[in-house]
Order: C-alpha cells, then structure tokens, then sequence
C-alpha cells in the first residue's frame, strides 16, 4: 500500500504539464506578429496592461480577434483602425495628433516656453534692481567712515569685512 | 501684492483641474460608436435559439440594447431600474447576453424577473467585440434610423435613468 501511495506521489510532475498554456497559436510567426502589435494596445479592463499581457477575459477575446485577422491577411494598420473603430483612440498607448489631443502633445512645450520667458524677465528685472543699487561716490564715503569707525563693533557681529 | 495673487491664481487654476480630473472615472471610455449606426448582426434568441434576431429588425423604433450577464455583479444591481422601466411600457428593452451560458442566463430571467421584449445570445462574445463593450452591463439607446445615441457603460441606476435616458428616449421618440 505505502508503496503504491510513492508511485502515486511520483506521479504529480506528470500532472502539472496538463495545464498548457491554451493561448499560443499554432503559427508561432504569427503568434509573435500578434504580441508585437498588441503591446502598443491598452486592455481596456486593466487599464495599466498593454492587450499583450493582460489576462482579462476581454484581453483574451481580443487578442484572438487579432490572430484570425492576421491570418485572413489585414495588414497591421487595418486592424489597428478596426479596434480603433470600437474602443476609440484610448486603446493606443500612443495617441494620434488631433485636436483633442493638441494640449497633451504641445501643452509640455508651452509650459516650457511660458516658463522661459518668466524666466527671462524676472532676470531682467532683478538686472534692473541691481543697476539701481550702484553706489554713488557719497554712498561709498559714508559707507568708508561706517566701517572705519566701528571696526570691533562689526567683527563682534562676526560680518566678514572684505577690506581688513 | 501681486507675488501674492499670482501664485494663488495658478493655485486655484490647478486645483480646479484637479478636481474634475480626479472625479472623472477612468473606466468611463468615451465610446467612438455614438453617432454611427448600430453594427449589423444575427444572433439566436436566448429562450428559442432556433429564431434569430437582428437589429435591422427594429428600423423605425427607438430602443435600448442592454448587454448582461449571469455572472455579473453590477448587472444585479441594475436589474431593478430595468424591470420598473419595462412596466411602464415606454421603451422595448432587448437584451444581449454576453459571454454567458445559455442555462445560466436562462435562470437569472426566471428567478429575477425579465425586463427584456427579447434577448440574444453572444456566447463567444463576438459581438460585443463590435459594440466596443469592454465591461458589462453596458446599455445603449439606438433611434428610429439605427444610430447608436447613448451609451452607458456600467450599471442603469435610477438617477441616470430619470435624468439622462428617458428624456432621451423620449426626445428620440418624438422625432
């Protein structure tokens, strides 16, 4: 009995190989067509997983879609537009330019620009300040005597005085 | 105090589009069918698989195809706003049942009510494929030419029911 209970053990690897993986097409060229189209699509389930990895039942439904028109000979493009055709632009990971989309492709480059030229002209206008704040020859007097006057009282503040 | 204002502005212009970019739901995929005609198909009926039905059959009607499921949740939660729209008799509802058994669906209608004039069958979900639904229930008005002129995706709640389809309906009905 124990013996005839080790065979049956034994026996579990050969099981496990039962489960293959129904999904891969007899064609594996085709097969490999197949993924390489459908990782540029979004699964419309799993909205983060490209139609290639997804295991949504749509996914599935999908991806076989695809293989039966590849195999009726529809180039790329064509199924591409047929799903389209269903789900809207929203299954390509890629979207086209259009004028829904005009902010989500340029938007980025305005904001570069807009931040660019605030850019320049708050540089611009701190220029401004600063030229305003030139000393004048009074200023540099006054500013002199300030400084001679009180030198303990200016390094006890521990200010850096360029000129000792 | 304009280094004040400025950054306020820009403060509030963004939490506006905060707010309605993170209350819009992302499953909500604007569907690229409203507009266009109601795809073409021959389906067998769900009670007499013999006779088959087609939505060429209903030019010159407005109607609503609801496709379902017995193993969907949010189909459930829907049945009732259908089965109380299906008595006051002013829309026909067909449904189509997706992806599903035949026995299986066949129970749901007698152990919950039938709100349908007719259902259809989509076993391997073919059809579906061409209706661009992606998650069920999704429900959609069709006019009296066979234009897809809503669709709702996700479950028929009472609220949008009054609100958005009926009136619809309604408008479609009186063209």
């Amino acid at each position: 009995m124990r013996y005839l209970l080790l065979c049956w053990c034994l026996l579990f690897p050969v099981f496990s190989y039962a489960g293959q993986a129904k999904d891969i097409a007899e064609d594996p060229v085709l097969e490999k067509r197949m993924i390489g189209l459908a990782e540029n699509l979004r699964c419309l389930v799993c909205q983060n997983e490209s139609l290639a990895s997804s295991h949504a039942d749509l996914a599935e439904d999908l991806r076989r879609e695809v293989r039966e028109q590849m195999k009726k000979g529809m180039a790329d493009q064509q199924i591409i537009d047929y799903l389209v055709a269903r789900y809207g632009d929203f299954v390509l990971y890629d979207p086209p330019v259009k004028k829904a989309t005009l902010i989500l492709w340029y938007g980025p480059f305005a904001l570069l620009l807009l931040g660019c030229m605030v850019l320049v002209y708050q540089m611009k206008k701190r220029m401004k300040h600063i030229r305003e704040a030139d000393f004048s020859e009074a200023d540099a007097k006054r500013a002199a005597a300030l400084l001679n006057e009180a030198p303990e009282a200016t390094q006890s503040k521990k200010i850096k005085d360029p000129q000792t | 105090m304009m280094r004040f204002i400025l950054p306020f502005v820009v403060f509030v212009v963004l939490s506006a589009f905060l707010y309605v970019g993170l209350g819009l739901n992302p499953h909500e995929v604007p569907s690229p069918l409203i507009g266009k005609p109601a795809p073409a198909f021959n389906l067998p009926q769900l009670q007499e698989p013999a006779k088959q039905f087609s939505p060429q059959d209903m030019k010159g009607k407005v109607w609503m195809l609801n496709v379902w499921a017995s193993w969907c949740a949010a189909c459930k939660d829907e049945h009732h706003v259908l089965l109380a729209l299906a008595r006051q008799n002013i829309v026909p509802i067909y449904g189509m049942d997706y992806k599903d058994k035949r026995e299986d669906g066949m129970a749901v209608l007698r152990d919950t009510g039938d709100p349908y004039t007719l259902v259809v069958s989509d076993t391997e979900g073919r059809i579906g494929i061409d209706y661009g639904v992606y998650g069920v229930p999704e429900t959609y008005v069709i006019d009296k030419q066979g234009v897809i002129k809503y669709k709702q995706i996700g479950g028929v709640s009472q609220q949008i029911m009054n609100e958005k389809i009926l009136p619809m309906i309604k408008e479609l009905q009186s063209k």
